[in-house]
């Protein structure tokens, strides 16, 4: 049931992902961005299966756990994960302003600098 | 140790690796552990610019060196693996070193090596007080990290970490077309590794295991139930993306001519063949049946890649950006070796891999040099540098050959493989698009050596003989020698690609070397 | 932000967070805790330093650059999953030094990673966010 519920919010994230990474504005993109992580976390979250009120904490004088836990390992992926995209998100935030004060322009499309529209076109110089 | 590795009474030889690991056996780490180490290092002496340059290269080589010697080994005496941290695999992260992955490897370290000496005069003290080193170290251990790990979810941690150092050195300079080229870098790749770590959560959902080995194993038992389908299609868009394939390619023309050129040598060179290998691994080690199926879209994929790659070549009258499409053309060939999927295309793809690594590396330096010789990177203005630089003219020439796919260099052999491979199966179309878009480039890089070596400059000047620095130069006569080695006797080279093709398609064989009971849980 | 209550504190917090932040690294050696974490503390001590008495008072307040400080961390988690070379066991392997009878306190090559981590993750987010705090100065 949680996992339909799971699957449906990682639907309904993809699609807002997808809708703001179409965006012209780099605000918007890096949005998306932020969403489209947290859609991949949500998805491994869920793929991993979900087991409630089970922590995965073996207990003491005992070297394996006595009933079925949590999968720890989707958890830890899911961390990992988070960590990495934190450091890129850091990143490309810094990126984005340093990109919006030097180009004056926040929409991708006046983005032309390295690929100016003035270029000459071929046939030239054949 | 026994009695240390066993202090609670318990017999963790059910969990734990027991066996005393062989010091050799540690050359598997060290092309990771070594650049990570001496990038921390040149942190740390961020304040001494001057020292970064030889403990920079001197790792370098170490760790080419420390490659050879594995590369020698695995050949000698097959491929191995080490898990680490004790736990057996499928639990403990596993590192592999067969034939495909150390080729790759040992390659990347030449062509890290060739870069950073190349870096050591090209860069200023700023660049190199930014962090030109430990980001050329960083983006090492990331790329040698993913060549040889067997551990997908590992694999995309490498993937993190040379796009994080990629991103550094591509705005090393903080120039306006760098932050624009930048910017639309990072967000493309961003998205690719973002699809690469959904199609890696679903596998975990699908399979329990993140071992490469173990989930070989575990596919054949699940094809019927899991939609093994699909992960192989998500891994075909997110690598494909990473590989700038066709529909996907739009970030790598838009970025790759702003860095400085000996960074756009580095990422032409490495980055997107990393793409290449993470899709051989996952396409035939992972899901061959689903592989195969997916050989008619790889195929129309690397048709028009060839093709639009080169067509974008031709159009661009900047040298810099010329080179950014001759690397997309490269990867639809590589492609074309993924589509075949037999013996011998595939290791066309392996040796055009190896090839195009260096000759990539190479053209970008020699763009670097003609810059300085000729003053310009517009192909309309440059001119006479044959009569002023007749060594770099020469080098020129035979690097137009080798990317062309002409005797004597390099590219000859991975072509003939693959054109043989595509029309002894039923591949004519790719046998045709492969010989066209080898037509293709000899017009577009001809036209670079015709206009800017040959013909005379437009304006009448004469172009001074100003002299090339020397260090520049002996890299990229550095990097001539495997090219034309691999051009001209190329038995060695093909013998290790045609091995590594053959344990692509036999991934019991893989399996059975990282898991040698049989498989884990 | 240089409000008198805000300057008047910060030093104190800041303080407190770096002792809490290395308690929460040694915790993180049996429960839970541990490098990242910390490191997250550490860097926001920094942090709120900067934001209450200037960025060059916090860079002077810890004396070596960020980076440099990351890495120092970054080596030593590499040389501490080394160490397992000399001992025939794979990379990254965890190694226990022998109890010191009396003390109860292990001393592992774990403990230096995850120092290591700590020490990569103060400096690196330290970095960023200083560089962040100086363009507001301008």
């Amino acid at each position: 049931m949680i996992e339909t519920a799971l699957s449906i919010l990682v639907g309904i994230f993809f699609a807002v992902a997808v809708y703001l990474l179409l965006s012209k504005h780099t605000i918007r993109i890096m949005l998306g961005v932020v969403v489209l992580g947290n859609a991949a976390n949500l998805s491994i979250f869920t793929a991993g299966r979900l087991t409630r009120e089970v922590p995965p904490v073996i207990p003491p004088d005992l070297y394996v756990p006595e009933i079925a836990t949590a999968n720890p390992l989707p958890q830890a992926l899911v961390l990992t994960a988070i960590v990495i995209s934190f450091s890129l998100f850091a990143f490309l935030l810094v990126l984005a302003w340093r990109a919006y004060q030097d180009l004056d322009t926040d929409n991708t499309e006046e983005m032309r600098i390295a690929e100016p529209k003035a270029d000459p076109l071929p046939p030239l110089s054949y | 140790m026994e009695s240390a590795s066993n202090p609670y009474g318990v017999d963790i030889s059910q969990a734990m690796i027991v066996e005393r690991v062989a010091l050799a056996d540690w050359l598997l780490v060290f092309p990771v552990a070594l650049p990570l180490l001496a990038a921390a290092i040149l942190v740390m002496l961020r304040s001494r610019p001057k020292l970064h340059a030889p403990i920079a290269l001197a790792v370098i080589g170490v760790v080419l060196v420390s490659n050879v010697v594995l590369l020698s080994r695995v050949l000698d005496e097959g491929p191995f693996a080490m898990t680490m941290g004790r736990w057996l695999p499928p639990f403990g992260i596993t590192f592999v070193a067969d034939t495909l992955g150390v080729l790759l490897a040992t390659t990347a370290a030449l062509v890290a090596l060739v870069c950073a000496l190349f870096g050591s005069t090209s860069i200023d003290v700023t660049g190199k007080r930014y962090g030109f080193y430990p980001f050329l170290l960083l983006l090492m251990t990331g790329v040698g990290g993913s060549f040889l790990t067997g551990d997908i979810f590992n694999l995309y941690v490498w993937f993190e970490v040379f796009l994080i150092s990629s991103f550094g050195l591509l705005i090393l300079g903080s120039e306006r077309a760098q932050l624009d080229g930048a910017f639309k870098y990072a967000i493309l790749n961003l998205v690719a590794t973002t699809l690469f770590l959904i199609a890696t959560g679903l596998l975990y959902g699908v399979f329990g295991t993140l071992n490469m080995a173990d989930i070989a194993l575990k596919a054949d038992g699940l094809r019927e139930e899991a939609p093994l389908t699909m992960l192989a299609t998500l891994y075909l868009v997110a690598f494909g993306m990473k590989a700038a394939a066709f529909p996907l390619h739009f970030w790598l023309p838009a970025s790759y001519h702003t860095p400085r050129l000996v960074v756009g040598a580095l990422f032409g060179a490495l980055l997107t063949k990393v793409g290449i290998y993470a899709l051989l691994r996952t396409l035939f080690l992972l899901f061959p049946e689903e592989g195969g199926a997916l050989s008619g879209v790889i195929a129309i994929v690397a048709i028009l890649t060839m093709i639009f790659g080169v067509i974008g070549a031709l159009a661009q009258t900047d040298i810099r950006r010329i080179m950014g499409y001759i690397v997309i053309s490269g990867i639809g060939i590589m492609m074309a070796g993924l589509a075949l999927g037999d013996r011998m295309g595939l290791a066309g793809t392996v040796l055009y891999a190896v090839h195009s690594m260096l000759v990539m590396a190479a053209l970008y330096l020699l763009v670097a040099l003609m810059r300085k010789a000729g003053g310009t990177y517009s192909l309309s203005e440059l001119g006479g540098l044959y009569r002023s630089h007749p060594l770099l003219a020469a080098m020129a020439l035979l690097l137009v050959l080798s990317a062309a796919g002409l005797p004597p260099g390099s590219g000859l052999w991975p072509k003939v493989m693959l054109v043989k491979s595509a029309l002894d199966g039923e591949g004519g179309w790719l046998a045709f698009a492969i010989l066209l878009s080898g037509l293709m480039t000899t017009l577009a890089l001809g036209r670079v050596f015709a206009l800017a070596f040959w013909r005379p400059r437009v304006d009448g000047a004469v172009v001074p003989a100003t002299p090339l620095d020397r260090s520049g130069m002996f890299a990229l006569v550095l990097i001539m020698v495997p090219i034309l080695w691999i051009g001209l006797y190329p038995e060695p080279v093909l013998a290790m690609a045609d091995a590594a093709a053959a344990s692509l398609l036999d991934p019991a064989s893989y399996s059975l070397l990282v898991l040698p009971a049989g498989g884990g849980s | 932000m240089k409000t008198l209550i805000l300057r008047t504190i910060a030093p104190y917090l800041s303080a407190l967070m770096m002792i809490f932040s290395v308690f929460v690294l040694l915790r993180g050696h049996n429960d839970p805790g541990g490098g990242f974490i910390g490191g997250l503390l550490a860097a926001s001590a920094f942090a709120i330093y900067g934001i209450a008495s200037g960025v060059a008072s916090a860079r002077r307040a810890m004396r070596f650059h960020p980076m440099a400080i990351a890495g120092s961390g970054l080596a030593m988690s590499v040389l501490a999953g080394l160490a397992s070379i000399l001992f025939g066991v794979p990379f990254m392997t965890g190694l226990w030094a022998p109890p010191i009878p009396g003390i109860e306190f292990e001393l592992s090559s774990v403990l230096f990673f995850d120092i290591g981590v700590y020490l990569v993750v103060l400096g690196a987010i330290t970095s960023v966010a200083l560089a962040l705090e100086e363009r507001d100065d301008e």
